[in-house]
């Protein structure tokens, strides 16, 4: 499958969850092909970087589910800082444990999770949606209760896939991407290359194949798809092209340049964009 | 003889201090004197501390500043990271943007909510931290902006919020230590509001006072605090941070 292919699935006013945290994994290919679709009024369930940036820039949030969005060596995502102070779309904003808690509820097919985390904090104030509830043991502990983040599909990148959606990991962290497959109606994987079945485990033990084909509805073969953000073992984070992402995005003189250089064709126009960057820059 | 401790140096000793007697639990520093800070607590007086490589390892080792870690002991996704802080085995070093008097914090944003002023990282872990295992926070440069009689955004839970929501709330919450460039502080006061604990010498109780959004518990006699030892100041200097980045962190006062 193509990313054109895979975003053609998805339809305007879903709600869809991206894998990889920060600036670390983020199917980055997938999200070009959503800039170039017409595809827009998404609800995005992210541990937001770039992703998040991006598709905020591109005016196609209208609803965001986050704990931050942050590019990791610079702390803060200079698009959605933009955003949020032009009030451009709404925010639930969740603390990074009950995010996974409200993607675990989901998974599990149950309503809620209890957690003690936003309890006495403003994120109770800024969600009124959001309830607690009570022990029924002796204990009578009042919790947070956070509700099923389901979503309608699922982005992630990782390193290897079969073609039939076995997909590995062969970094030092997951994350959550089995968590965002899993509470997902739909799954797509993009990855660095796709491997035969039988050489799944050449690379790496059975404990990095992390997600199951029986949750993956399409697998679309992207090398460098993750960029700018890393892919250990394959690739690092592009730090000069982030850097330059990021300095672009505080300008919209300089971020429209930005975007007709990098963002106007495909995603190997993309790549070949990335490969003449840093000749200029070496 | 090594020469006098710098300001920087004076807060790696302070925070180092937040983990003393903390024993076998995961030392989270987040900022350049916080890290330092905790590997010299773990070089010294709390040899027992788990350090992460700042990603998904724990190291055994206790590498420079910049450097990477030769020893893995142990591994620590995200998501074993949050679990980890649900078990309390854990004592974190924030940082924050706002800070009030009862130790409220704010890492989220500056203004309403709704559409902020400025936005900053989003309440990220602070509720899960603060109400899980204990939480001190690093402020590199002590002012009005950042102590504040009221923070825009609760993201770390303080003694008066936790209170007001009930025993769920407070059964695991405890802010430890505030560090900042002018000296440390405290909540231990009865009504668990920010207490002065030591100045930094070169600090007057005064510059303090004026720097401080809200009134601050000052005892009648305040401590210096602690020079570091000669050893420690070598581990600092020749050890944990030999390129100095602290100096960029705090620059001499």
């Amino acid at each position: 499958m193509t990313p054109e292919e895979a975003v053609g699935r998805l339809r305007s006013g879903m709600t869809i969850g991206i894998g990889g945290w920060g600036a670390r994994r983020k199917p980055m290919a997938l999200v070009r092909a959503l800039l170039r679709s017409d595809i827009t009024d998404l609800t995005v369930v992210s541990y937001g970087g770039p992703d998040v940036g991006l598709l905020a820039a591109a005016g196609k949030v209208r609803k965001l589910v986050s704990a931050f969005a942050t590019l990791d060596s610079i702390p803060l995502e200079p698009h959605f800082t933009a955003a949020r102070q032009r009030g451009a779309f709404e925010l639930v904003e969740l603390d990074e444990a009950m995010f996974m808690w409200g993607l675990t509820a989901a998974v599990h097919r149950l309503p809620f999770m209890p957690i003690r985390a936003g309890l006495a904090s403003d994120v109770m104030r800024v969600n009124p949606q959001l309830r607690t509830v009570r022990s029924p043991y002796d204990d009578g502990e009042e919790l947070a209760a956070v509700p099923a983040l389901r979503l309608d599909a699922a982005l992630v990148h990782l390193n290897r896939a079969d073609v039939h959606g076995n997909g590995q990991y062969l970094g030092p962290d997951p994350y959550f991407d089995d968590l965002f497959c899993e509470a997902a109606d739909a799954a797509y994987v993009s990855c660095e290359r796709i491997v035969d079945t039988a050489d799944l485990l050449k690379e790496a033990g059975p404990q990095t194949l992390l997600v199951k084909r029986a949750f993956m509805d399409g697998v679309v073969e992207t090398p460098n798809g993750a960029h700018f953000t890393s892919c250990a073992p394959d690739y690092d984070r592009d730090e000069a092209f982030q850097r330059a992402y990021a300095q672009a995005a505080r300008d919209p003189e300089a971020w429209r340049a930005f975007a007709d250089r990098f963002l106007s064709g495909d995603e190997d126009a993309y790549q070949a964009a990335v490969a003449a960057f840093h000749k200029e820059e070496a | 003889m090594t020469t006098k401790a710098t300001r920087a140096e004076t807060c790696v000793l302070a925070c180092a201090e937040a983990w003393r007697g903390a024993g076998e639990v995961l030392a989270s520093p987040m900022g350049t004197i916080p890290a330092i800070g905790a590997r010299l607590a773990k070089l010294t007086f709390s040899p027992d501390l788990l350090l992460t490589d700042g990603e998904a390892l724990l190291i055994g080792d206790v590498p420079a500043i910049g450097a990477k870690a030769e020893v893995v002991e142990g591994w620590l996704p995200y998501r074993q990271h949050l679990a980890l802080v649900a078990t309390g085995r854990r004592h974190v070093m924030m940082g924050a943007s706002q800070l009030d008097r009862h130790g409220n914090q704010n890492i989220s944003c500056i203004g309403d909510w709704t559409r902020p002023v400025r936005q900053l990282l989003g309440v990220r872990g602070a509720p899960v931290n603060t109400l899980n295992n204990p939480t001190s926070y690093w402020v590199p440069r002590h002012s009005r902006r950042v102590f504040v009689e009221h923070v825009d955004m609760v993201c770390g839970v303080g003694y008066d919020r936790a209170a007001a929501a009930g025993p769920s709330a407070t059964r695991y919450h405890r802010i430890a230590h505030v560090v900042t460039d002018l000296g440390a502080f405290d909540f231990e006061t009865p009504d668990r509001t920010m207490r002065l604990r030591s100045l930094h010498p070169g600090v007057t109780v005064e510059q303090v006072a004026e720097a401080t959004g809200f009134p601050l518990t000052i005892p009648d006699e305040v401590p210096y605090t602690r020079e570091p030892t000669d050893a420690e100041l070598r581990l600092i200097r020749e050890v944990i941070d030999p390129k100095g980045t602290r100096e960029r962190e705090v620059p001499p006062a």
